[in-house]
């Protein structure tokens, strides 16, 4: 346009101008507060509602917090130093922290136990959750449980050790037997397991318990936080390999594998977590034989088990399904088996679409842990619910114990689905 | 024969769980502790302070049972239970006695299978009420907002006596003590009722206790005491007769302070002498120690003793002994002779 | 496999069970009914024994003798006399109303948040995603309580409104917000309003055809008819008219204060409100997520086509974008539908009269028959569950079948 007019025009410009500076509302703040909350008139009302709503949770809850109690025996104490200002009695965390953590009866000079075994958690889980770390620690993931199983419980180290080494020799007969037949191993493995385990029962003497370098805790010691944490974790790496077994069943050309997975998935799912509970704390007791007990809390232990089996197998019958057909035909082609098909094909493939889902499902699983209160187990929520605010010092004392209990979960799952979107987002690049 | 946890998921389950033969004693001797079923907190009859060591009138029950059989007081696993799973637990075997203000009623005994070994407490349900609402009587209470704990005979009660006088309510079943006071507090319901012990201990915990009243009419009979499955009687005697030791200890002045005392040698009273073994073979009719009553005593003192300690008139409870009076005082409280 | 032929076996030979892949299933099949069949033998004598040593035994007769309790919620007549069963009947009716309630809440939070988290507006963006953040990992049941004990502590107990000067008041004199509940004007039925209420419905069915009717002229004719004022007239003046017709058969009855409660009008419980509010607003927070994966799986293109032809924002999202996105958004959301009907049963933390609290609750501990009710309670739930799936599945067919 202007080479057009430029001969008509008695004066041209040769200089460039300087550059002027943008205009104020187009750059800096000022640009991005009118860009991002001013934009249009229902956008600049949302806006000063929001910054409302803020300001009116902040007014409230701010000075309550910073004007909290951390230093006081009872909540008529903490009523004494407050004088009718607002202000939180967080006395009670400063002195029943221990309890809410590690629960009730956990004896207090073993508190490093769990805490050690939860430290040590993290250790065992990065190889899983990190896929780039070396391959050999997943070794330590491997006895992780037993480790655990041992800090946390005390008693004999016999007991691990002897599961342990049951393990190893299921492995070992596995891995001898696995080039002939799957079935053969496997069934050799469990078989060779089993022996091991029995012979030891023999060995270890009944009254190992009571000599051993960690004090025995009974389960039903258990308690606070830490039991959230325990039913989460056990749970979830329990539920994996039954869930892995279910999806397959659910896949299987066999009408009544079939049928049976089927019908117990949808049993589960279709039913409330609660309900299974129940069915842990009033009726599975009638199922075992008569002349045995079994802990409530190994009872609970199974029925989420279940609960969560069902719902991973329907997560892992997706990675099934989203594989293509070509995996399942190629493997066909080169004459695999149906065990190793899915063995060294089909399932390292369909687990690594599963995880994070299977991480969902894991961060509901153990927000449903709380459920264990109602069934007078003495977890956080329990904890709370039942002793602490029945106790006299401490009756009345809602808000701060509450909050602490959401904050213990929100820190967990929150940290725990950044991993899975961090995961996620990590997955997807490999697949495009 | 105390094995594990996981080694019992991963073995054969009667590998690892602990056996239980058709004698409760001797389940509870192998084991070496007492499984005894509390509430999961009712402070003054059960409740575990801030170290997790439980104490009450209904805990007091259990230590002087462990203390009979072990000599013992600590040798009891306490396990709490709510309404809905204490009859299971005990059916079941997970608890071998019950003493979780437990009312002794006649489908309990007879349809659930229980045997309930004798009454510790003898209660009746209250109503408390604000002093504002300037109530008097149960029976004005017509259309109030009624909390009520859920999962106890309460709920039955008040249903009957509302029905009886014709007059209309409104429940609020609330699962646990603390959180029906809460809703009581905030107004949420205009009239709490329990166990009239309950309601002391409920009151005796706010902070005015003065502007709530408790209203005369007690609309129920709660006999409240430890009880035991069916079917092993031997085990029953045991747990009545600890109970009634208790009682008779008080009848007869013998004192946590003195037991040790009068079970060193033979006093002038045979029946003191019969009650502290120094006399006679009690003990090993029951097949346990002759000093078992003297160990249950010394636990935690005699009947009275474990009143005034934990829900007597010095505590922040402060229950009169009223119908649990022993009976030369005009109470209820009596034990049957020990010979 | 079906081109090669096996070479023809002369005889059936014992290996073949495990080697032949035409009798392997079959071998399978038979150990794994053998093994169900064991553990359910195993189970069974198990609970036999263990019934008969308790002497127990398994009877449902309970559940026609009289209950004893009261329920403060009930949808259908219930008193202290009626049956265990009819308890049950309460409490299923009030999971289903808090289900439903929850559902079509959760729905309206979720779809507001999903919407605004793609907002242009920093503040509301961030804001919503702290919100989805916090319901989304904090457990259900803290929520509950929380929302319970706000609710009774926040909100004035109905005798803060007694007095000369009352700490708090009615709303417009019809409504009473308390800690004990909300208490509505209920509407009374007279002789007549059948009337009104018929005509009511055949107008809001001739809103919908002639909606209907614009629409096609749209179409073939190209002439655009109004719908709004036509609408709104077709919805109050047939049934304002009808009304005094019938000379006002309708009215309402105010909930007045009176002796310990509010008296008349109709009562929502506080266990229901803050039960129903809790769970809308856990699960909105899900339904949030859903719901902004479904408009992000709209492909930029269709927006920018809809921007192309010239219609605005509201439209495009109406128009375009949330109806391609509902294909992907449904079927999550009635997974959560199905979670919000489970987690329904977390009532009992509150006191609200659900199945799990009537029958799982104080029926069971009543009669102490723990398995009985425990089975019932399981079955009535996997009823729901299962209707539920199977209406999804017929959805996801019918969906699927438009897309092609």
């Amino acid at each position: 346009m202007s080479d057009v007019h430029a001969h008509s025009v008695a004066f041209v410009r040769t200089e460039t101008l300087p550059e002027l500076p943008p205009p104020a509302a187009e750059t800096g703040v000022l640009k991005w507060i009118r860009e991002n909350l001013f934009a249009t008139v229902p956008n600049a009302i949302l806006t000063i509602v929001s910054i409302y709503v803020v300001y009116a949770i902040l007014s409230g809850v701010l000075p309550w917090i910073f004007n909290g109690v951390w230093d006081a025996s009872s909540l008529a104490e903490c009523r004494e130093i407050l004088n009718g200002t607002s202000g939180a009695c967080f006395a009670v965390l400063a002195e029943r922290w221990p309890q809410l953590i590690f629960g009730l009866s956990y004896p207090a000079d073993s508190y490093w136990r769990p805490a050690l075994a939860f430290f040590l958690l993290f250790f065992a889980a990065a190889p899983v959750m990190f896929f780039d770390l070396p391959r050999k620690l997943l070794l330590f993931t491997a006895i992780y449980p037993f480790i655990a199983y041992w800090l946390i419980w005390g008693g004999t180290i016999m007991v691990p050790l002897v599961a342990l080494v049951g393990f190893v020799a299921g492995y070992l007969v596995y891995q001898r037997l696995v080039t002939n037949s799957f079935a053969a191993g496997f069934f050799g493995g469990v078989a060779a397991a089993f022996v091991v385990w029995y012979i030891g029962g023999l060995l270890i003497p009944d009254d190992a318990s009571d000599t051993a370098m960690l004090t025995a805790v009974p389960s039903r010691d258990l308690g606070g936080f830490m039991l959230n944490l325990m039913l989460g974790v056990t749970c979830v790496s329990l539920s994996i390999p039954i869930g892995i077994v279910l999806a397959l069943g659910r896949q299987s050309s066999m009408p009544l594998i079939k049928w049976i997975c089927v019908v117990f998935i949808e049993f589960i799912r279709g039913v409330p977590l609660i309900t299974l509970l129940f069915v842990a704390s009033v009726m599975l007791a009638y199922f075992f034989p008569p002349e045995s007990t079994v802990d409530l809390f190994l009872r609970v232990v199974i029925m989420i088990t279940m609960f969560s089996a069902a719902y991973i197998a329907e997560v892992i019958r997706g990675g099934l399904a989203a594989l293509p057909k070509g995996q399942y035909e190629a493997a066909d082609s080169l004459g695999l088996d149906y065990a190793q098909a899915m063995r060294l094909i089909i399932l390292p493939q369909a687990l690594k679409i599963s995880i994070p889902g299977i991480v969902n499902i894991a961060v509901g699983l153990f927000k449903d842990t709380v459920l264990v209160s109602v069934i007078s187990m003495f977890d956080i929520l329990g904890f709370i619910r039942g002793p602490l605010l029945s106790s006299t010092e401490w009756n009345g004392v809602y808000w701060e114990l509450l909050g602490f209990a959401a904050l213990l979960f929100f820190v967990t799952c929150y940290g725990i689905s950044q991993y899975s979107q961090w995961l996620e987002r990590r997955l997807a690049t490999d697949h495009r | 024969m105390k094995r594990t946890v996981f080694f019992g998921a991963l073995t054969v389950a009667g590998m690892a769980a602990s056996m239980a033969s058709a004698a409760t004693l001797d389940d509870v001797k192998a084991r070496g502790s007492l499984n005894c079923g509390v509430t999961t907190g009712l402070v003054g009859f059960a409740s575990p302070d801030a170290n997790g060591v439980w104490t009450g009138f209904d805990v007091g029950v259990c230590r002087a049972v462990a203390a009979a059989i072990f000599g013992d007081p600590t040798a009891v696993e306490f396990v709490p239970t709510t309404g809905k799973t204490r009859f299971t637990a005990l059916a079941s075997g997970e608890i071998d006695v019950l003493a979780r203000n437990t009312t002794w009623t006649f489908s309990r005994d007879v349809d659930l299978k229980f045997e309930f070994t004798g009454i510790n407490y003898y209660d009746g349900q209250g109503f408390m009420v604000p002093r504002e609402l300037g109530v008097s009587s149960a029976k004005d209470l017509d259309g109030a907002t009624v909390c009520i704990q859920t999962g106890t005979t309460t709920e039955l009660n008040l249903a009957d006596f509302f029905r009886s006088n014709n007059i209309s309510y409104e429940p609020v079943p609330i699962e646990t003590n603390a959180e029906a006071q809460q809703q009581y507090l905030a107004g949420a319901c205009d009239v709490y009722t329990t166990d009239a012990s309950g309601l002391a201990a409920t009151r005796a915990s706010f902070e005015n206790p003065g502007d709530h009243v408790l209203l005369p009419e007690i609309i129920s009979k709660e006999p409240l005491g430890p009880l035991v499955r069916h079917g092993d009687s031997d085990w029953g005697d045991i747990v009545r007769w600890t109970l009634n030791a208790l009682i008779a200890a008080e009848e007869l002045g013998v004192t946590s302070a003195n037991v040790a005392d009068m079970a060193a040698a033979p006093t002038d009273n045979p029946e003191v002498n019969r009650l502290l073994g120094t006399e006679g073979e009690l003990g090993a009719m029951l097949g346990l120690e002759a000093n078992w009553a003297a160990n249950a005593i010394a636990a935690g003192g005699n009947y009275g003793e474990l009143f005034e300690k934990n829900i007597g008139e010095n505590t922040p409870i402060g229950l009169a002994r009223g119908l649990n009076a022993q009976w030369t005082d005009g109470g209820l409280i009596y034990s049957p002779p020990f010979r | 496999m079906t081109s090669i032929t096996d070479p023809p076996q002369g005889s059936f030979r014992l290996s073949m069970l495990i080697n032949d892949t035409r009798y392997r299933s079959l071998t399978f099949q038979a150990i794994a009914a053998i093994l169900l069949a064991l553990s359910i033998w195993y189970l069974g004598n198990n609970l036999i024994q263990n019934l008969r040593q308790a002497g127990l035994n398994i009877s449902y007769s309970f559940l026609g003798s009289p209950a004893g309790y009261d329920i403060n919620q009930t949808l259908v007549e219930y008193d202290s006399q009626s049956t265990h069963s009819r308890a049950a009947l309460v409490g299923v009716l009030n999971t289903l109303l808090v289900a439903f309630l929850a559902c079509a809440t959760a729905t309206v939070f979720g779809v507001l948040a999903g919407v605004l988290r793609l907002s242009n507006n920093w503040l509301v963006r961030k804001l919503m995603a702290v919100y989805v953040e916090i319901f989304r990992n904090i457990p259900v049941l803290i929520w509950i309580i929380i929302i319970f004990t706000i609710m009774t502590a926040v909100m004035p107990a109905p005798r803060a409104f007694r007095g000369e000067n009352p700490e708090a008041t009615m709303l417009f004199d019809a409504f009473a917000v308390t800690n004990r509940g909300i208490y509505i004007p209920a509407p009374i039925w007279g002789p007549g309003s059948m009337v009104v209420v018929l005509t009511f419905l055949a107008s809001i069915a001739s809103i919908f055809f002639y909606r209907r009717y614009a629409t096609k002229t749209l179409y073939d004719t190209g002439r655009l008819l109004p719908t709004f004022w036509p609408s709104v007239g077709l919805f109050f003046v047939p049934v304002i008219v009808m009304f005094f017709v019938m000379g006002q058969p309708i009215s309402l009855d105010y909930p007045v204060l009176g002796g310990f409660n509010f008296a008349g009008g109709l009562q929502l419980g506080a266990p229901l409100i803050a039960l129903w509010f809790a769970l809308s607003i856990y699960t909105g927070a899900f339904i949030a997520e859903n719901v902004r994966a479904g408009i992000q799986a709209v492909s930029k293109g269709q927006s920018e086509a809809a921007g192309a032809l010239g219609l605005r924002s509201g439209r495009i999202m109406s128009l375009v974008v949330l109806p391609q996105a509902l294909r992907v958004i449904i079927p999550p959301l009635i997974s959560q539908y199905l979670n919000i009907t489970k987690n329904s049963s977390l009532a009992i933390a509150v006191g609200y009269a659900d199945v799990t609290a009537t029958l799982g609750g104080i029926t069971l501990n009543q009669t102490g028959r723990a398995i009985e009710c425990v089975l019932l309670l399981m079955l009535f739930y996997l009823t729901i569950s299962l209707t539920i799936s199977a209406v999804m599945n017929f959805y996801n067919n019918s969906v699927k079948l438009k897309e092609r």
